[in-house]
């Protein structure tokens, strides 16, 4: 990928929208979809996602020059932990219950292929103020897909937004919300729905 | 402490109703990408239960040693660079061992490091205390757990792919619906059987 637009608007279109990171690539869903049935927990996890991918892709483009081609994944991956190390540090000590609900998918941001894979593709070959954008708008495009499952897990599992009761008391909670296999269908229908408005705009996959 | 959970109970949970990859959501990437194909889902499953049962049994050791030292806080770390050396020492071991092993398994092994099945393994391990064999009984069902959804995966894409699917659903939409059933189904026998 020789020819990528290095523009800052264009960055963000790219991975926001044409090339978002979930549904044209299906990267990193490891991590995410177990925290979607709550939106402060889908939050929380997605901003720390966004910083970790941001900062690393600054790191690794800063040491681009020094890192020798044989061990490179190695040092990235070692740069990823670092600042995982430090999100989750600082989520237990700042919203220790958040910290305890995420559980081991704070630590899993390390194995989150998005970050390895804008380290790779992007902050390789390009300076480190572009590739910390190009890091966090990836984030961004990641947010934005698990925050809309996770409304609707929520909404309809619950019966909830943010903790804050939204629908009637009548409302039955749908069961089926809570539990993972909601996370898979409703997945399946956003990339679903992806994909068909961006075969109808007609851009090339 | 460690839960008081037979081993026994505990690798039925690991393998159905805990499913690592149904239940968890752990081992996503290689699982969608890889399941196009039925001989690489056999040997990449195969690789898994392998390394998964290794690496969580030496990190539980390396956990205890952390915990003595107090430097539980490097755990991620010392975890990845555990998991990419076992990684690499199998890949050694199989290449003197067997070759033939070695052609079907070996491609797969470096694969696996980034898995995030493997690192969530041992991080479960960890928040839920188990004790040694626990700990190897966890890995090893997991493992097998995940070869059984990957190859459950890769026989009903082959079906799936002569289906009419609407052009959007194709690839992954559909995939993820495929396993969002499996999911249920494994799901089902929760009932039976809980873990923490």
């Amino acid at each position: 990928m020789s020819d990528v637009d290095t523009r800052p608007g264009a960055i963000l279109k790219n991975n926001l929208w044409t090339n978002n990171p979930i549904f044209m690539q299906v990267l990193g869903i490891c991590s995410a979809l177990a925290v979607t049935n709550l939106l402060t927990n889908t939050a929380i996890m997605t901003i720390g996602v966004t910083l970790v991918t941001g900062f690393s892709s600054m790191t690794v483009s800063l040491l681009k020059g020094f890192m020798p081609r044989k061990v490179r994944m190695m040092v990235q991956t070692l740069i990823i932990a670092f600042y995982v190390i430090i999100v989750d540090i600082v989520l237990k000590a700042y919203l220790p219950e958040i910290s305890r609900n995420l559980g081991p998918y704070v630590g899993l941001i390390i194995t989150n292929c998005i970050i390895m894979g804008r380290a790779e593709a992007f902050a390789q070959s390009n300076g480190p103020v572009i590739s910390f954008w190009d890091g966090v708008t990836s984030g961004l495009g990641y947010m934005g897909v698990l925050m809309l499952i996770a409304f609707v897990r929520e909404l309809l599992g619950f019966g909830t937004l943010f903790g804050f009761q939204i629908l009637p008391e009548s409302f039955i909670p749908w069961t089926i919300m809570v539990v993972p296999p909601s996370a898979f269908f409703l997945l399946g229908f956003v990339i679903w729905a992806g994909k068909s408005a961006m075969n109808r705009q007609g851009a090339p996959a | 402490m460690s839960p008081a959970i037979s081993p026994f109970a505990l690798f039925f949970a690991s393998i159905f109703t805990s499913n690592i990859l149904l239940a968890n959501f752990l081992g996503m990437c290689s699982f969608v990408s890889i399941s196009k194909d039925m001989t690489s889902s056999n040997g990449l499953g195969l690789a898994v239960v392998v390394v998964l049962t290794v690496t969580t049994g030496v990190n539980w050791a390396v956990l205890q040693l952390l915990q003595a030292l107090g430097l539980v806080y490097l755990r991620f770390i010392v975890f990845i660079i555990v998991i990419a050396a076992v990684v690499q020492m199998l890949e050694m071991i199989i290449d003197r061992v067997s070759q033939t092993l070695y052609m079907n398994l070996g491609i797969f092994l470096p694969l696996i490091t980034v898995n995030c099945a493997i690192l969530g393994v041992s991080l479960f391990m960890e928040i839920r205390d188990y004790s040694f064999i626990q700990s190897i009984v966890f890995g090893f069902g997991s493992g097998l757990g995940w070869w059984l959804a990957i190859m459950a995966l890769s026989a009903i894409r082959k079906k799936v792919d002569k289906a009419p699917v609407p052009a959007g659903l194709k690839g992954a939409g559909i995939t993820m619906i495929t396993i969002g059933f499996m999911a249920m189904a494994f799901i089902g026998f929760s009932g039976m059987l809980q873990v923490q």
